[in-house]
């Protein structure tokens, strides 16, 4: 158990970060080969695959060269940035304060984008432009999960796994139904994947402070589970109706 | 160079949202790691603060954000 236990949360955390990522990038991609055709769709994934791979091979190795306790402080606290980033966000959501992301919306925003830019000349490249930005900024996401997940324990390698499945994926159900994955639960996604990435920064944080958690790597289960219902106790308290004046929007 | 600057951009957009969330977070995780360095806080109690604070931190931004109208 306590060598499965942060195999499996880098596993699970990579997975499913990634996956909401694929999916939103898949979108934009699947919009470009509808709307333009595939080679620009493709020809702009590959190409930003490219862009991606080449960074990692670049910047991967001078991980090695940082000290562990420098590399879970540093990689813990830009985990507790980013993961509660992730959390508030899908708290506001949870409790209605800022819209879902809809990727049925997202599809027809882009779709009527490509359109309106048919006539141009420059048609395909525009849209191949499309889709190089959609994989590479949510690519740019995915290549920090798993550097982040996985390099200060040393499980770069699973949590590339988990991020390879979900990329297989979002590929095989989007090559099926072929149309935007709008029922994915982004959200509840979002929400889960929040508090895994905030407890992963504050347990790396909290090591590379140099302390000794007790439990070892028990206790990252102990805090995940604290945050979750401190965070489920936000969206219960939220969702109650706010004095006169605040709920308005 | 714009490919540079879109990644960059990505790269900050990831981790400030809410600006004043991860303003009170940086100042937060420098005050326990000065404590814990400096002041002989035993480490484990920084960690435990690390998490309590975090915590508050989140609440007032995500009860901040509800509460604007």
């Amino acid at each position: 158990m306590h060598a499965l236990t942060p195999i499996l949360s880098t596993v699970t955390a990579s997975f499913l970060a990634s996956f909401v990522e694929v999916v939103e990038a898949f979108t934009i991609v699947l919009a470009v080969g509808v709307t333009r055709g595939w080679r620009p769709a493709l020809t702009g994934a590959a190409l930003a695959l490219a862009v991606l791979a080449a960074l990692v091979l670049a910047f991967g190795p001078l991980l090695a060269l940082i000290p562990i306790t420098v590399l879970q402080f540093v990689v813990g606290v830009l985990l507790i940035l980013f993961g509660m980033r992730w959390l508030r966000k899908a708290i506001l959501r949870g409790v209605g304060v800022i819209a879902l992301h809809d990727e049925a919306a997202a599809f027809s925003k882009e779709t009527t984008a490509l359109q309106q830019q048919a006539n141009d000349r420059r048609a395909d490249y525009l849209a191949g432009l499309a889709a190089f930005k959609a994989v590479l900024l949510e690519g740019v996401e995915v290549v920090f999960i798993v550097i982040a997940v996985g390099a200060a324990h040393g499980q770069t390698l699973y949590a590339s796994l988990g991020a390879l499945a979900a990329f297989a994926l979002v590929m095989l159900i989007g090559l099926a139904v072929h149309r935007p994955l709008a029922r994915v639960p982004e959200n509840a996604l979002k929400f889960v994947v929040g508090l895994m990435l905030t407890s992963f920064g504050i347990f790396w944080t909290g090591e590379g402070l140099g302390a000794e958690w007790p439990g070892a790597d028990l206790a990252l289960v102990a805090i995940f589970a604290i945050v979750a219902l401190t965070a489920f106790a936000m969206l219960r308290w939220l969702r109650k109706p706010m004095p006169a004046g605040a709920a308005a929007r | 160079m714009n490919i540079i600057r879109l990644i960059l951009n990505e790269l900050v957009g990831m981790f400030v949202d809410d600006g004043n969330l991860a303003l009170l977070a940086l100042l937060m995780i420098a005050a326990i790691t000065a404590a814990v360095k400096l002041l002989a806080l035993p480490p484990l109690a920084g960690g435990i603060l690390l998490l309590v604070g975090c915590l508050a931190i989140l609440l007032h931004s995500v009860h901040r954000a509800a509460r604007r109208p």
